[in-house]
């Protein structure tokens, strides 16, 4: 399988008063077109993960890495101004609650178009008919009415699918869905997932599945990394998964509830200091 | 040597041994980020400063404030014995300084007093009981904060005559309606809260609820709000001195002393300089104050 | 600082259920009673200090020596045998029909007289707030952009000076500098004394009178006078403007949709001005608005300074000679515009914001 991605040796550091925090600690991986899930829990730096590939980690974080290569072109010696083509066009983003990730004040409509002609310079009526067209392929009924619409007006998991049409419209290589469920209603979680399921796989994407729900990535991804305190402590086949070896990823497994369990009592995560001190696994294929 | 380490091993102590201990060690680590703000620290040395100086100026003044001089009125910078010169009735502007320092303490601990302590009553009684009087209440602290607030300062010492204390009581009279506001926002938090609801288990009634409890936590935010404040109200009492409407002749109050000087302003500039960067020097101070106690206390509110 | 109160304590609103069925109907009921009550309170307290008021207001008018029948026939010509809840009624019936009484200092309406003044106020804090606009938003944009670096810097240190400096000696001060040492800007008043009532009065406001009138001499000499009290006013309304910008910018930048708008790989400034600054427009004019109503009170002090004859000096004028039909009336003006403001600023709101809707 081909590469999109390659990440090699990535680390993501916030000098703080008591000295440098570092979020995420060595991080290599690959990504083809495929879907790649990373699990953690909150702090492990996942989402971290996902946005300094996108160099969007604010002053005064700062990203470093050997490479981040986007079919073989290095993203970290880009200047910020080659960086805003890549951003959106190549590689885009959906982040977890569409009610903080729409500019309130802005109809939709408006917001969609302004992704498309970011880079393309089409026209506006142009534009809008393709932004209809992308909502109808999020499976929003009578678009029109909702390109009117501002933000505050559309349930959430509508949100969230009118962010996935506005990433997605530039038709972008990679996508990074940042806990795209996680604020949404059980109900509609299923559905958001299938339809950005289906344009990523229509599309040819690869996508960066980011979650803390394990059965969530073992269900939807291919191949899954697991990561602890800013380090991959392991990479496995997302149906292997409960063949997982590390005792992080047990543990974690142990934690969740099972119909069929056996145990009367859910296990607690017991931590070891270790898995934290010992390097990251490479996530490479 | 070893004694203090241990007082302030016990003032960090992350188990606290008693609920004043526990009191104790928030108090001196708030104090210790405090004083890691330069700026603050600045701000309350000039304070401490001003204070001293207030207490002291009989002492320090080199000259009595009140004697004149006609011989040697309006007296440069520098001049023999008068520092800051003389003013038009050679008076020694250096220790009608120290003098007027006095005052400006003076209004500003009344005011500090009077209008926090009003809006803390109106506020938490109204948040408390809420319904008609909420109502009522507010209704009236929206009609006052409505108001433009030196028109209105002056209008009531027009009332009441002008002085020191008349304006203390205009300042104050305009200024507890946000107090009221803040109160009121804390108490209708803190009275839905659970331990509130035990309280009322055990049979406490809405007077020991309000002042053992409610009081304590709108303190601090109140607090921050009064050291804020105070530059306005030294700047509103200066203001109404200017228009001779505060404190009266021969008083060295500032605000009065920029007034004496703003007839000379193009020929004697520094009777009128020196006072008002008196002015300024101390309102900085409590600025510089209240945006650290600001940060420490309420970060939320801060940037 | 009371500025700032207002409009962050004014927003929640709490909707209950019956208020779905009339919405608009409701609104402006709310509005305007809430106006309604807000005015009447105001006329209750100038009232209450025209009555506590320690002097005798019959005697002010018909003279210390004045015989007891006159003085008798004063009383009763002002309704002061009546009830104190009648005179208030006939206190609140002369506002309404726009009836301050008349100056005591020279027997002419109040009413007219801030008719005549009041122009030279507008004029002045316009001018100012332009200025505090101008400079100010800008300013906290950037402070908030660049958050830490020196231009942040320094505008903290430009709002902390004004806040903390007295307005009266910042004008004393520019007036020796500028006028006295530099003679850059004319002195006091609103114009040199050879151009007084050169042009004729058409709007109050000099500068627009004199475009009126062609005249750019008067113009010309009008703006010397008014740029240093102007400027100063801008200052202090930079002041606050500037760091309110700022406090709104960071609040939106730190918002998750910033990031989508960098995701989708706009400029910096795009992100800046199409993104975060259109999310504070509203709040802005909020901030504008209760800062010009600011400015027109703030001109008290400024006015005195440069004598220049608005509002402001109008008030204090009258009340050094106890002239209260004076400095009531100007009282109850000043109040009613802040009241008008104010109101106008939460209108906006419900206009300009659409989740208000």
């Amino acid at each position: 399988m081909e590469n999109l991605l390659d990440v090699e040796n990535l680390w993501v550091k916030f000098p703080t008063r008591t000295g440098v925090f570092d979020a995420v600690r060595g991080v290599s991986f690959t990504l083809g077109r495929e879907r790649l899930g990373i699990v953690g829990e909150s702090g492990s730096g996942k989402s971290m993960t996902g946005r300094a590939i996108l160099r969007l980690i604010r002053n005064p974080g700062i990203v470093e890495a050997d490479h981040i290569n986007l079919e073989g072109v290095n993203l970290l010696k880009k200047s910020e101004k080659e960086m805003r083509a890549v951003r959106g066009q190549r590689i885009s983003m959906v982040m977890q609650d569409p009610k903080f990730s729409l500019n309130p004040v802005m109809t939709i409509g408006d917001q969609i178009i302004e992704a498309y002609r970011q880079q393309t310079k089409a026209s506006k009526s142009e534009a809008y008919n393709k932004a209809l067209e992308m909502l109808e392929a999020v499976s929003i009924r009578d678009a029109e009415r909702v390109m009117r619409i501002y933000p505050h007006e559309v349930s959430g998991g509508m949100g969230q699918r009118i962010m996935i049409a506005m990433m997605l419209i530039p038709n972008p290589e990679i996508l990074i869905a940042d806990e795209p469920t996680s604020a949404l209603d059980v109900s509609v979680q299923r559905q958001v997932l299938d339809i950005m399921d289906k344009l990523v796989k229509d599309r040819g994407m690869g996508l960066i599945f980011i979650s803390h729900d394990l059965n969530l990535v073992a269900d939807f991804c291919d191949r899954v990394l697991i990561m602890y305190s800013g380090r991959i402590v392991e990479v496995c086949d997302a149906d292997k998964l409960h063949e997982a070896k590390h005792p992080y990823t047990r543990g974690l497994l142990n934690s969740l509830p099972r119909l069929d369990g056996k145990d009367k009592r859910l296990q607690v995560l017991k931590r070891d200091p270790e898995w934290s001190k010992t390097p990251s696994v490479s996530g490479r294929l | 040597m070893s004694d203090t380490q241990t007082l302030r091993q016990w003032l960090l102590s992350e188990t606290p041994t008693s609920r004043r201990h526990a009191k104790l060690s928030a108090l001196y680590q708030g104090w210790l980020s405090l004083r890691a703000n330069t700026m603050a620290m600045i701000g309350l040395s000039i304070l401490v400063a001003l204070v001293l100086v207030a207490i002291t100026a009989p002492i320090i003044s080199p000259h009595d404030p009140f004697t004149q001089d006609l011989s040697n009125r309006l007296a440069p910078l520098g001049a023999e014995g008068h520092l800051f010169g003389t003013d038009s009735l050679g008076r020694d502007i250096l220790s009608r300084l120290f003098y007027g320092a006095r005052i400006t303490l003076y209004i500003v601990a009344l005011v500090a007093l009077i209008a926090p302590i009003a809006g803390l009553l109106i506020g938490t009684v109204s948040g408390y009981i809420g319904g008609i009087t909420d109502t009522i209440l507010m209704r009236i602290t929206d009609i006052f904060l409505a108001f433009p607030r030196l028109v209105l300062a002056l209008a009531f010492v027009a009332a009441l005559g002008a002085g020191i204390e008349n304006a203390v009581l205009a300042i104050s009279l305009t200024a507890w309606p946000p107090y009221a506001r803040i109160a009121r926002a804390e108490t209708l938090t803190i009275r839905s809260s659970d331990f509130i609801s035990a309280i009322k288990l055990q049979g406490a009634g809405p007077i020991r609820i309000i002042t053992k409890h409610i009081w304590p936590l709108c303190i601090s935010s109140l607090i921050v709000r009064v050291t804020l404040d105070m530059a306005g109200i030294i700047l509103a009492a200066a203001g109404l001195g200017f228009l001779g409407l505060g404190a009266q002749p021969p008083s060295p109050e500032w605000g009065a002393m920029i007034s004496e000087g703003r007839r000379f302003i193009l020929d004697y500039w520094w009777v009128a300089t020196v006072p008002g960067l008196a002015i300024f020097t101390v309102s900085l101070a409590f600025n510089l104050l209240g945006d650290g106690l600001r940060d420490l206390l309420d970060p939320k509110a801060g940037e | 600082m009371s500025l700032n109160e207002q409009h962050t304590q004014r927003r929640p609103i709490r909707v209950p259920l019956a208020e779905k069925l009339w919405p608009f109907l409701r609104a402006s009921v709310n509005v305007f009673g809430s106006v309604i009550v807000t005015i009447f309170g105001l006329l209750l307290i100038t009232f209450i200090i025209g009555r506590v008021m320690p002097i005798d207001p019959v005697l002010s008018i018909v003279g210390e020596q004045a015989s007891q029948s006159s003085y008798d026939a004063a009383y009763l010509e002002l309704g002061l045998d009546k009830p104190l809840l009648v005179q208030f009624f006939y206190y609140l019936w002369d506002v309404i029909h726009l009836d301050f009484g008349t100056s005591l200092l020279n027997a002419r309406p109040v009413t007219e007289d801030i008719a005549r003044v009041f122009p030279a106020t507008l004029e002045l804090a316009t001018i100012g707030i332009f200025m505090g606009m101008i400079f100010g938003i800008p300013l906290g944009v950037l402070a908030a952009v660049r958050k830490g670096s020196w231009i942040d810097q320094i505008a903290r240190v430009v709002a902390l000076v004004g806040y903390s400096m007295p307005i009266f000696w910042l004008g004393l001060m520019g007036l020796f500098l500028f006028y006295g040492v530099l003679g850059w800007v004319g002195g006091p008043g609103r114009v040199g004394i050879f151009y007084v009532d050169i042009v004729p009065s058409v709007t109050g406001m000099i500068l627009i009178d004199a475009m009126l009138a062609g005249n750019w001499d008067v113009f010309k000499n009008a703006f010397s006078h008014i740029i240093l009290p102007a400027s100063l006013l801008g200052y202090y309304s930079l002041a606050y403007i500037s760091r309110m910008t700022r406090s709104f910018m960071l609040e939106q930048l730190s918002a998750e949709y910033i990031t989508t708008a960098r995701v989708k790989g706009m400029s910096e400034w795009d992100v800046v001005w199409k993104h975060a600054f259109k999310n504070i427009r509203v709040q802005l004019i909020t901030v504008i608005a209760l800062s010009y109503a600011g400015l027109l009170e703030g001109s008290v002090l400024t006015e005195i300074i440069f004598s220049w004859p608005g509002i402001g000096s109008y008030i204090t004028t009258a009340l050094l000679s106890a002239d209260m039909n004076a400095v009531l009336g100007g009282t109850v003006v000043v109040g009613l515009i802040f009241i008008l403001l104010n109101i106008f600023s939460d209108l906006l709101y419900k206009v300009f914001d659409p989740r208000a809707k």
